[in-house]
């Protein structure tokens, strides 16, 4: 797939340098070099995004799209590059098409709300897969609550993969709205996305790409992809919190009725009569994070400037290396052993709860994620409460993974 | 090591790997339901009631070491106990663990004083103190399921 950052030099990644942007990574915790690993959670900000907020904050901050004054019009520049800078990262054909919104929570309810919850009726099914997030599940269960329609899930494999026959044959006349995660949060599996997109197109039902865990490891192109609406964070990709987006095909977006209304989404009110404003606006009430659409604009930044077919290589080497490094640990067990992954490896260990090894790798400066991940059916499905996560980023190591491993024979020796 | 044994203590380690009074009571007047949402950690405690004094006192379910050492510890403290000296024990554990009011004094609280490391570990109060919680809840004869979010 055809990406933006394919132009960067093929020169490989440098992760000794890559590690020097991100200040967070110098710090100890516990008197330990922190090794980070829990960056499906949220990754760390390189010092060029979280300068861009301080010098946004600093020199020009005003509010966007209403001044006439120096700052607000500086600001209005910033903010309307940032989303060009989304189009071309995304591969959309315009910028009407990229609405910020808080994450990929908020952008996921928008589509439920402004568009499946009005054209669904009484017995109408939405598809979903056993592998999504909550945020992937929960909206279209309020959606169903109100109108009647019924949830329908792709059950999952004993690999954590979605069987393209398993999905095709869900696809049925009654079938309104497809959606699916890029890439699983608690497992990694990575979707056969296209072909799944392609099935639900062909018999013309809207899909929906949760695509929160792919944007920071895989190439996206929305247009390539074919998919009606995918929503993604820019936390999980070295931008600030608080900021994500959601990309939607024109067509679709200029014929949905706004979110939320309010400040800026409007052309004029008045108390009989209100214009809504176009698109992209029409979708972003109020005022926006306009210092965190910033930052994500200079994520983006930084992502291009990397060797992407080597930010690929690596992330797959760290993968890989962790599995081969668990697999043969006595009493571990990995959760999720689809072919393709990305980004996550999730394990349980024999007799000790994740929480207690979450604890004990906390003592030894490793962040890494206990719980359910959001994701209580995949727990469900594999019979279990709770896994570890160590889910990587460009400036993760081997070495990082190593520490890991004494990290979990310190575990056993706690827990004899 | 040192803050880890604080916390996994001997006796933690022993209660997590062979809880006492860990089964389902038959005869039980009451039962309540603990959950923690942040890691799954899920108790039923039972109760059996003579008056006001507890009788006899159980539990079933799964969690980490912390939650279910606690548990075992506390039907092992509050057994044969009144309601009224159990809910001081409840506070006296809670005290414990969130670091206030004992000031290292911790003689007069038996085995309970094991879990004082806890307080070192804020992520792991919660954790703690489940089994305490729904005990509470139990003999206030409250009937929805406690949870610690």
């Amino acid at each position: 797939m055809k990406h933006p950052m394919a132009a960067a030099a093929r020169e490989g990644l440098h992760v000794n340098k890559i590690r020097a942007d991100f200040p967070i990574l110098a710090r100890t915790v516990h008197g330990k070099t922190l090794a980070y690993l829990d960056n499906a959670a949220t990754s760390q900000k390189p010092s060029s995004v979280i300068s861009a907020i301080e010098t946004f904050y600093t020199t020009m901050n005003s509010n966007i799209h209403r001044g006439v004054h120096s700052l607000s019009e500086e600001a209005t520049g910033a903010y309307e590059k940032s989303r060009d800078l989304v189009r071309r990262f995304i591969g959309a054909e315009s910028t009407r098409e990229i609405i910020f919104v808080r994450g990929t929570t908020e952008a996921i309810n928008l589509v439920a709300s402004s568009f499946v919850q009005p054209s669904v009726k009484a017995g109408d099914e939405i598809l979903i897969t056993g592998l999504e997030h909550h945020s992937n599940i929960v909206p279209w269960q309020l959606v169903c609550g109100r109108t009647g329609a019924v949830l329908r899930v792709v059950p999952i494999t004993d690999e954590g993969e979605v069987l393209l026959e398993e999905f095709a044959s869900r696809l049925t006349p009654k079938t309104k709205f497809v959606a699916v995660a890029h890439v699983s949060n608690a497992l990694g599996t990575v979707n056969p996305i296209q072909a799944m997109v392609t099935l639900a197109r062909e018999r013309g039902i809207p899909v929906l790409v949760d695509g929160a865990q792919a944007v920071p490891h895989l190439p996206v192109n929305v247009r390539e992809l074919g998919a009606d609406f995918y929503a993604f964070s820019g936390h999980k990709m070295y931008g600030p919190t608080g900021v994500g987006v959601l990309y939607g095909r024109e067509e679709l977006l200029s014929t949905m009725t706004p979110y939320q209304g309010g400040g800026d989404m409007i052309k004029s009110v008045s108390f009989e009569k209100t214009v809504y404003n176009d698109l992209p606006h029409r979708f972003e009430a109020g005022t926006p994070n306009i210092g965190g659409v910033i930052g994500l604009g200079e994520a983006i930044r930084y992502l291009s400037s990397l060797d992407w077919r080597a930010v690929e290589e690596h992330e797959a080497d760290l993968v890989a290396y962790c599995t081969t490094m668990l697999s043969a640990m006595p009493g571990v067990r990995i959760i999720g052993t689809a072919r393709e992954k990305a980004g996550v490896v999730s394990f349980v260990v024999e007799g000790i709860h994740p929480h207690d090894i979450g604890t004990i790798l906390d003592q030894e400066g490793i962040a890494v994620r206990t719980g359910h991940h959001c994701a209580q059916p995949v727990m469900e499905r594999f019979g279990i409460p709770a896994t570890v996560r160590a889910s990587f980023a460009v400036y993760n190591t081997r070495e990082e993974v190593d520490r890991l491993g004494k990290g979990l024979r310190k575990v056993k020796e706690v827990f004899g | 090591m040192s803050d880890l044994r604080s916390l996994y203590q001997e006796v933690i380690l022993d209660h997590n790997k062979n809880p006492r009074n860990f089964r389902v009571m038959e005869d039980a007047d009451r039962s309540l339901e603990g959950y923690n949402p942040l890691c799954g950690d899920r108790y039923v405690i039972y109760v059996r009631m003579d008056g006001d004094t507890i009788e006899d006192v159980s539990f079933t379910g799964s969690g980490c070491a912390i939650s279910k050492a606690s548990a075992s510890v506390m039907s092992a403290l509050v057994k044969k106990k009144t309601k009224e000296e159990a809910l001081r024990l409840f506070s006296q554990f809670h005290d414990l663990v969130t670091g206030h009011g004992v000031g290292g004094n911790e003689e007069g609280l038996g085995k309970m004083a094991v879990f004082a490391g806890v307080s070192e570990f804020p992520a792991r109060v919660k954790c703690a103190s489940l089994a305490w919680h729904t005990l509470k809840a139990v003999l206030e004869r409250q009937t929805t399921a406690v949870s610690t979010e």
